[in-house]
């Protein structure tokens, strides 16, 4: 499996609606989706694409539906229209623990280890839907091979490390399951900036370790150029995507965030 | 003009997070003000130091010249400073004229005639005897706003009155608020509603990492480089190295 891809998407700029062409693959699928939560709809038509082997940013101002379209991906929100297909089965209906075993795996935004368990403790518990224990050691070499200086710290507790290498410990836990697609929700969030080149570092390892990655992420210019493909929603909707660099230059982002004329939407 | 509410040099720290650094921010009498900026900017920390929710570390908050750092929250409701919450604080169990009567701890004939007058305006009186739990979020927001009129402040402030509420709504709080300060009253708003914001606003303050990076005229903001860097973010360039910094 291949890193980051920039060169697939039109050349001409961002394109409004669905995700950009591609020509690899697309793990995750989503079409037309519509969700909320009793007060009307947050999501009001998302169709976008997350291809194999990338690392898919999307990014947009408060309210936009980020968090709820990670939430109806990972069975957290049940949609009210529209489908998400992982690999062509439509996850829409199945409850989050089997979404897990189906291989998406969600990174929580806000820090979720136990403090007072040691990092090994903390990552072993990733696999807690594996019933074979040779299994979990297995993976638990593999994940020590991605991120080696996690295995510096396999004894410590989870709270005595820093909020940059809590983060990292998180991303290890997610990969023991070996995810088909690795949602991380704001991974940048509460970190300071110096911090932020950490985790967004630990980003692309796990990606170039072969993992296809979904990312929200409030650092918009530090996200789309970190990913492969961007995606701009804004009131519930696509407004933009492409690959990374090409949305992250597009002019509309800024107006996206402030207010202001966009050409069409 | 002149300023109604200012606030100079205020600091505030939450153990080793600096909330507000060195914040000065002023409120022209007259004006419907916006306190703009992405998360975790420090705007609702600003509104808790201003109306005696939090206490400002350093600095000075001031009420038409007058120095009202640090004073309670009922003294800075007292002295004509109203404010509602994100997240709405109503009393669920009682009725909606029944809140309404709290912050004027009215019982008489006078203050009912008001509050339903309040109510009246914002367009809910038909709901005064309902329990204010059986609102929905949007008339909540306008209940709230209602008893924070009801004692005639000298500025009202508001956090996210647009939040969570559906668009009809939105334009009718608009609507309201127009209309309020053609009387003369003066609003500081704090709002990631951009269209709400910069439609409302005569005058805009933008905060990031606790301090004032552009204040202006929405179109002048809109446009300001520091603006855009606040909201979309410090590009750490393409050496991201997981090795560094933990």
């Amino acid at each position: 499996m291949t890193g980051p891809d920039e060169s697939r998407a039109p050349a001409t700029g961002a394109t409004q609606g669905t995700g950009a062409a591609t020509t690899a693959r697309s793990v995750l699928k989503v079409e037309d989706l519509a969700a909320g939560y009793g007060g009307g709809d947050v999501l009001r038509g998302v169709s976008l694409e997350v291809p194999e082997g990338g690392i898919t940013c999307v990014v947009g101002p408060n309210g936009a539906g980020k968090s709820t379209l990670m939430a109806s991906i990972s069975g957290l929100l049940r949609p009210r229209l529209g489908s998400i297909l992982l690999d062509g089965e439509n996850l829409v209906g199945r409850s989050p623990r089997q979404i897990l075993r189906l291989g998406v795996v969600q990174v929580p935004q806000n820090h979720s280890l136990f403090r007072d368990m040691t990092v090994r403790e903390n990552v072993e518990l990733g696999a807690y839907i594996l019933a074979d224990r040779a299994q979990t050691a297995r993976r638990l070499t593999a994940v020590f091979d991605v991120f080696p200086q996690i295995a510096d710290w396999a004894g410590q507790k989870a709270g005595s490390l820093s909020g940059g290498q809590q983060r990292l410990v998180e991303f290890a836990r997610a990969l023991m399951l070996e995810p088909r697609l690795l949602l991380l929700d704001e991974p940048s969030m509460g970190l300071a900036p110096k911090i932020l080149r950490t985790v967004f570092g630990a980003i692309r390892q796990m990606n170039e370790a072969g993992t296809t990655i979904l990312l929200v992420e409030q650092n918009a210019r530090a996200g789309l150029r970190l990913s492969s493909h961007g995606v701009v929603m804004e009131n519930g909707r696509v407004r933009l995507s492409g690959s990374g660099r090409e949305v992250l230059e597009n002019p509309e982002i800024g107006a996206l965030y402030l207010g202001g004329a966009v050409s069409s939407g | 003009m002149t300023a109604l509410l200012r606030t100079e040099g205020v600091h505030k720290s939450f153990g080793g997070v600096q909330a507000l650094d060195e914040c000065t921010v002023q409120i022209d009498e007259g004006t419907v003000a916006g306190l703009i900026g992405p998360n975790g900017s420090g705007k609702t920390t600003l509104f808790n130091v201003i109306t005696g929710y939090a206490k400002a570390d350093a600095g000075e908050v001031y009420l038409s010249g007058r120095k009202i750092t640090n004073r309670a929250p009922d003294k800075v409701f007292a002295l004509g400073i109203g404010r509602t919450f994100q997240l709405t604080r109503i009393f669920p169990s009682l009725t909606v004229m029944e809140n309404m009567l709290v912050p004027c701890r009215g019982t008489r004939a006078a203050d009912r005639k008001r509050a339903m007058e309040q109510l009246e305006f914002v367009g809910i009186a038909g709901y005064h005897a309902a329990q204010a739990g059986s609102l929905s979020y949007g008339q909540r927001k306008l209940l709230e706003l209602a008893y924070v009129l009801v004692a005639d402040p000298a500025i009202v402030l508001l956090d996210e009155p647009a939040g969570g509420v559906n668009l009809s709504l939105v334009n009718q709080i608009a609507d309201r608020i127009r209309e309020l300060n053609k009387a003369g009253k003066t609003f500081l708003i704090v709002e990631h509603n951009m269209e709400f914001v910069m439609g409302l606003c005569d005058q805009v303050t933008v905060l990031d990492s606790g301090t004032v990076v552009a204040a202006g005229p929405p179109d002048i903001v809109r446009t300001d480089r520091r603006v855009l860097d606040a909201y979309l973010g410090e590009d750490i360039g393409d050496d991201a190295d997981p090795r560094e910094g933990t």
